[in-house]
C-alpha cells in the first residue's frame, strides 16, 4: 500500500466516509468526526505509519489536507 | 432576580465567546426584562442549546422571567425533536438560525418575536399548560434517545445545588470556566449555574478540546478550570495533557460516570504536583446535578472513590428490604437526601402541574459501598442503562428505537459504559443499525457494536435473558 492509500484508509475506516468525500473534509463537518472520532482517527494514523504524534500535531490536524501536511513536514512521510 | 444577577456589578462580564462577543451582567438583566415584556411569565419554552452567548441569554432570561425552559441540544435528531414538540407543545422555541426551517409547522409561523445574535424566539403553541408554581426548568433524562421523560427541577433545587458547588469548589467571581460540555447536559449546566451565582465570567466556545482553537482560546482568556466526563480524561491523557503548560488552571472536575481508578490516580498525582485542585464527583439530573465530591486533598489517598455528600446533602445505603446499612464496606443501594433532590419526572404535558413527589429523598438506583472513614464508592447500577461519553443511554429505549425502524427484527442491547453491544435477529443489517443508532443518539459510532444472533434468549414468560448475551 502506498502512503496515500494508508492515509486514506485511516479516514475511510474510522470516519465511515467514501474516498470521494476525503478532499476538503474538515473536523466536525460530519457527525463521525467529533472528538471521539478524532482520537480514533489519530490512533489509526499512528498505527498505519508506526509513529507517535505530538500534541501540537494532534490538535492541528483539522482537515484531510492539513493531516498530509503535518505528516510530511514532521514525520518524513512522503505522499 | 435569579442567580442574584441584579446584585452583581452591571459592567462585569458574564460571558466571553471565542468570536469576540461579550455580555455583561447588566445586559443579562436587560434581556430578562425584554423577554418578560414580550411573552410574560409561566410559558413553556424549548431552548435548542449551543455553547454560544445567545443560548446562555435564552436560558438566563427564561429562568429570570419565570418562564419554564426545556433545554435540548440544537443537534438533536429532527424526528426526536418532533416527538418532544408533539408531546409537550411548548408555547415558544428559542433556537438558532437554520433550525427554524427544520420543522414544517414553524415555517408558516416563523416571525421572530425577539432575537439575540443568531437566535430567535418563535411562537409554537397557543395552548398554555398548567405549570407547578415552583417548577423552574426541565431537562431530559436520556436526551439522546428522545425519550419524553423529563426531570422537573425547582427554583430552589437549582440555587441550592449551585450554592453547594460554589462552597466545595471554593470558587468566586475571579473564575473563568470554559465550556467543555453541552449546556443542555446537567453537568455542563451546573458549571454555568454555579459560576453565574458567584458572578464569574464564562468562556464560551464550540470548538472541541481535541482542536487547536480551543486551547488557543483557553490560554488567551486564561481559563481557570477543566471539566469532563471519563472519556474526556482519557482523551486528555492521550493529548499528553500532563505536559501542557496551563498556568491559569486552578481546578479540574470529573463526573458523568466512573473514572477508571488508574486514571483517577494519574490525574490526582498530576494535580498535586502542579498545585491544581482535582475533584471527582457524582451526580444525576434527578438531583439537579451534583450529589457528591471527593475533596481535592483526598484525591490521591482515596482514588476510585466518589467522595462524600455535598454541603447540605446526606447519603445512606439501603439493603434489598429497604433497611439502612450501618456497616462499612457493605454494598447497598445509594440514597441521597438534600434540597437539590428534584420534584420528580414528567412524561406528558399534564405532569408539569405536578408538585414535589420526592420530598427531598432520591433513591439513586446506583449500588455503592462506604469505607470506614465515610467515603463512598460506586460499584454498579440497578437500572438498564449505560453511560456513553457521559450521557445516560437507556438500553430498552435503544431497543425500542431499533425495533420500530427495522420491522420484524428483534433486538437486545447490553454492554458496558462507553461500549454498547447490540444483537439483531436479521443478517446483513448490522452496518445499517450501527449507523442508525449512532445518528439517532448523536453518539459516535465507535461506542456501538452490532452483531447478528439467530434468536434473542428468553425465559418462559418471554423476558429477554440479557445475562446470556
Amino acid at each position: 500500500m502506498t502512503n496515500l492509500e494508508k492515509y486514506n484508509q485511516a479516514f475511510i475506516e474510522t470516519l465511515e466516509v467514501a474516498k470521494e468525500q476525503l478532499e476538503g473534509l474538515e473536523y466536525q463537518q460530519i457527525a463521525n468526526w467529533d472528538s471521539v472520532g478524532h482520537m480514533t482517527l489519530i490512533a489509526a494514523i499512528e498505527d498505519a505509519f508506526d509513529i507517535m504524534m505530538d500534541t501540537d500535531d494532534i490538535i492541528d490536524l483539522s482537515s484531510y489536507e492539513k493531516g498530509k501536511e503535518i505528516l510530511s513536514a514532521n514525520y518524513d512521510i512522503e505522499f | 432576580m435569579f442567580f442574584n444577577i441584579e446584585k452583581k456589578d452591571a459592567d462585569r462580564l458574564a460571558a466571553i465567546s471565542d468570536d469576540g462577543k461579550t455580555i455583561t451582567y447588566g445586559e443579562l438583566i436587560q434581556t430578562v426584562n425584554d423577554i418578560k415584556n414580550v411573552i410574560g411569565t409561566r410559558n413553556l419554552v424549548f431552548i435548542l442549546c449551543r455553547n454560544v452567548i445567545a443560548s446562555l441569554v435564552g436560558y438566563v432570561s427564561m429562568l429570570g422571567s419565570e418562564n419554564v425552559p426545556l433545554l435540548l441540544s440544537a443537534e438533536l435528531d429532527e424526528e426526536l425533536l418532533g416527538y418532544l414538540l408533539e408531546t409537550y407543545k411548548p408555547n415558544y422555541i428559542w433556537c438558532p438560525e437554520g433550525i427554524n426551517d427544520r420543522f414544517g409547522e414553524l415555517k408558516n409561523n416563523n416571525i421572530s418575536l425577539y432575537s439575540f445574535d443568531d437566535y430567535s424566539l418563535l411562537r409554537y403553541s397557543e395552548e398554555k399548560a398548567k405549570l407547578f408554581d415552583d417548577l423552574a426548568l426541565l431537562l431530559t433524562t436520556s436526551g439522546s434517545t428522545g425519550s419524553p421523560k423529563l426531570v422537573r427541577q425547582s427554583y430552589n433545587n437549582i440555587i441550592a445545588n449551585a450554592k453547594s458547588i460554589v462552597e466545595y469548589l471554593e470558587i468566586d467571581s475571579s473564575e473563568r470556566p470554559i465550556t467543555m460540555l453541552p449546556m443542555n447536559y446537567t453537568y455542563g449546566l451546573s458549571v454555568i449555574n454555579s459560576h453565574l451565582l458567584c458572578g464569574a465570567t464564562i468562556l464560551m466556545t464550540e470548538s472541541g478540546y481535541t482542536q487547536r482553537p480551543f486551547w488557543n482560546f483557553f490560554r488567551e482568556k486564561q481559563a481557570t478550570s477543566i471539566v469532563g466526563v471519563p472519556y474526556t480524561y482519557e482523551i486528555l491523557k492521550k493529548l499528553r495533557f500532563f505536559r501542557m503548560k496551563l498556568p491559569s488552571l486552578r481546578y479540574m472536575t470529573q463526573a458523568g460516570g466512573k473514572l477508571l481508578p488508574e486514571l483517577h490516580k494519574e490525574f490526582a498525582e498530576y494535580a498535586l504536583e502542579n498545585n491544581v485542585r482535582f475533584y471527582v464527583m457524582y451526580g444525576q439530573t434527578e438531583a439537579t446535578a451534583r450529589m457528591s465530591y471527593l475533596p481535592y486533598e483526598k484525591s490521591l489517598e482515596k482514588y476510585g472513590s466518589m467522595g462524600i455528600a455535598i454541603p447540605g446533602g446526606e447519603f445512606s445505603l439501603i439493603d434489598v428490604e429497604g433497611n439502612e446499612i450501618d456497616e462499612a464496606d457493605t454494598i447497598g443501594e445509594l440514597v441521597y437526601k438534600g434540597p437539590n433532590v428534584t420534584l420528580g419526572y414528567a412524561e406528558c404535558k399534564a405532569d408539569l402541574a405536578k408538585g414535589d413527589e420526592r420530598h427531598g429523598t432520591l433513591v439513586t438506583g446506583d449500588m455503592a459501598k462506604r469505607d470506614a472513614e465515610g467515603y463512598y464508592y460506586i460499584v454498579g447500577r440497578k437500572k438498564r442503562f449505560l453511560k456513553i461519553y457521559g450521557n445516560r443511554v437507556n438500553l430498552d429505549e435503544c431497543e425500542r428505537l431499533i425495533q420500530s425502524e427495522y420491522e420484524d427484527v428483534e433486538c437486545a442491547c447490553v454492554g458496558e459504559d462507553d461500549h454498547m453491544r447490540i444483537f439483531v435477529t436479521s443478517k446483513g443489517i448490522e452496518d445499517s443499525v450501527l449507523n442508525y443508532i449512532s445518528e439517532k443518539t448523536g453518539l459516535n459510532r465507535k461506542a456501538f457494536e452490532v452483531n447478528y444472533i439467530e434468536f434473542i434468549p428468553k425465559n418462559e414468560s418471554g423476558k429477554k435473558l440479557y445475562k446470556n448475551l
